[in-house]
């Protein structure tokens, strides 16, 4: 029930790829936003959502098969799910006030309650509607550039993949300073 | 019926994003100030793997599970938004400690904030689509 190595996940990972690739489509987990869009009618106004969502209903499949896979991850696969994080960040982390981890993802930011503070809901709101956006700017998401991308060889992946880390380190290391 | 598959693969995409924390909130934090080397394994290793098949794909000219050659379009030389989409990304994947996969899973992870934080990364991409033309790419 330990936490699988990172090898073992990377293997996993590009395995999905490449099943993907030979049922015929491709491995890009954010479309599925654009498609929602569109599935919700936003193509009647808005030309970039005026497409044939059916075509990526698979997708969507995809996407529910993946919140399934958490359920059954957590539920069946893991006895603790106590990440062991490196000594620096558990130190550097605690001085910005979150405690050591006992699950996943912080209380401090995730837990229910953290929805229904004025903070805590505009953290999840803002970093949500960053990821949306700037996904859909950049043309893809960790899966769709830095996995399938790369993998292809692609320069625009790897420009996206060097933004996603200078917007990464600006927000880790200048921004949560200020906000935590 | 056609769609089980999608949902099985989608169920090992979502078992494997929990059980190598690559969900954590935590593990971000690690490595955007890398400390460790757990992430850049996780997708060094997909990648390298992905090159390597990527290219037997094309030497031998594979074909796909309905008979089809493989062909895999290439991205879009669009390098402008890449970078500045790209960074707006990054933002927002520190901030959330997730992205779009792991914000998905983590619902199924137990998360009903994660919930809060998909519905606005719907709106971002609704943003996204109407000011698309105004945008430089």
């Amino acid at each position: 029930m330990n936490p699988w190595p990172w090898w073992f996940s990377g293997i996993i990972i590009s395995a999905i790829m490449f099943t993907l690739i030979f049922f015929g489509k491709s491995f890009g987990f954010s479309s599925n936003f654009r498609t929602i869009c569109s599935i919700a009618g936003a193509g009647k106004k808005i030309k970039f959502f005026d497409f044939d969502w059916k075509a990526q209903l698979w997708n969507i499949v995809f996407l529910v098969g993946a919140i399934l896979g958490g359920y059954i991850a957590h539920h069946f696969l893991s006895d603790s799910n106590t990440v062991v994080l490196a000594d620096a960040t558990v130190q550097d982390l605690k001085a910005l006030g979150f405690d050591k981890p006992i699950s996943n993802q912080p209380s401090e930011l995730f837990s229910f309650e953290a929805i229904f503070s004025l903070k805590g809901f505009l953290i999840l709101a803002l970093s949500g509607f960053l990821v949306g956006f700037g996904t859909r700017y950049a043309g893809g998401c960790t899966s769709g550039h830095a996995i399938s991308g790369l993998s292809n060889l692609q320069l625009p992946s790897l420009i996206a993949v060097v933004g996603f880390f200078i917007g990464g380190l600006i927000m880790t290391h200048l921004i949560f300073p200020l906000i935590f | 019926m056609k769609f089980i598959k999608f949902l099985l693969v989608g169920m090992v995409f979502g078992i494997v994003m929990v059980k190598s924390e690559a969900i954590s909130w935590y593990r971000i934090q690690e490595m955007f100030r890398f400390q460790a080397f757990h992430m850049y394994g996780i997708i060094g290793m997909a990648v390298v793997l992905g090159v390597i098949g990527i290219q037997l794909i094309k030497k031998f000219n594979l074909k796909d599970t309905s008979g089809s050659p493989i062909e895999i379009s290439p991205k879009e030389k669009l390098f402008k938004s890449a970078l500045y989409g790209g960074i707006i990304f990054g933002l927002g994947w520190a901030l959330s400690g997730a992205c779009p996969g792991p914000m998905v899973v983590s619902i199924g992870d137990g998360y009903v904030s994660f919930i809060v934080v998909v519905l606005f990364a719907i709106l971002g991409t609704y943003v996204y689509g109407y000011f698309k033309d105004k945008l430089p790419h």
